[in-house]
């Protein structure tokens, strides 16, 4: 199989076309599967009651929004090397779900920090990080529109894209560089996770939910941009 | 049932949370739907 045969807008086109299908099928049947988990079969939290509901979206967010900045910074940096056109289409088809994602994560983080914090917001190394990941994402986004030329815009969305990937560790490690309110990571490789099965479950099956919706419409907005650019 | 959707007092937060979540993916996928439409005519 030659894959560089996909490499071609033209050709990628259809392609795209029948994976956003797939993987919006997929959100669909995970999302139902992961809100039934998480709301009625993982238990209350002992220390939170139902406060800690909120895990369910507001990790999987958080994990879209860094995950999505990096495929993102990835394909820009492969269009600005190679000049390939669908790279850079995939960059831009990318940022708005990956701006969104991080919205969410800020939102709903919003919310559980009241009712376990005592406030909506703080100065937090891990909060104040991924509000500048938000910011990133809009530098990006506006970058992009305000350049006439899309070949133009696109190298230098790759410039700002590639800078900014130095944040994204930053974002991880926060909550062990800096004395912070934001809890350590739930779920790591190097030791075995800190919370009930079920609750587990919920999340991962959600983590995957948010990974194919992801999938889905970034597949969608790249076929708009190919129709646009390639008209 | 009116035990499920008060969250044990935390129905603000975790419905605040879920709404704001599931609008926003439903708009996306509205106004993409609608660029689809329009880059196709």
């Amino acid at each position: 199989m030659n894959w560089f045969w996909y490499a071609s807008p033209q050709t990628f086109f259809p392609l795209a076309g029948t994976i956003a299908r797939a993987c919006a099928v997929l959100a669909a049947l995970l999302t139902v599967v992961g809100l039934y988990i998480g709301f009625f079969v993982a238990p209350t939290d002992a220390q939170q009651g139902e406060a800690y509901r909120i895990i369910f979206i507001h990790v999987p967010a958080a994990w879209m929004s860094m995950f999505i900045y990096v495929v993102m910074a990835f394909w820009a940096a492969l269009g600005l090397a190679f000049n390939t056109r669908l790279s850079s289409m995939m960059a831009s088809a990318l940022a708005p779900t990956g701006a969104l994602f991080t919205f969410i994560a800020l939102w709903t983080g919003s919310l559980w920090g009241k009712p376990t914090w005592g406030t909506y917001w703080v100065w937090d190394a891990r909060l104040t990080s991924e509000l500048i990941l938000l910011f990133l994402y809009l530098g990006f986004l506006a970058l992009q529109a305000a350049i006439e030329d899309p070949r133009r815009a696109d190298r230098a969305g790759a410039l700002l894209a590639i800078v900014g990937v130095v944040n994204v560790p930053i974002i991880y490690y926060s909550v062990q560089w800096w004395n912070t309110l934001h809890q350590g990571a739930s779920v790591s490789l190097k030791s075995s996770p800190k919370m009930a099965a079920t609750m587990l479950a919920g999340m991962l099956v959600m983590a995957f939910a948010f990974w194919f919706y992801a999938i889905a419409v970034s597949m969608l907005r790249v076929r708009c941009i190919i129709r646009e650019r390639e008209a | 049932m009116s035990e499920f959707f008060a969250m044990g007092g935390y129905a603000w937060y975790v419905w605040g949370s879920y709404g704001v979540t599931f609008a926003c993916l439903a708009l996306e996928v509205v106004f993409l739907l609608k660029r689809t439409g329009e880059t196709k005519a």
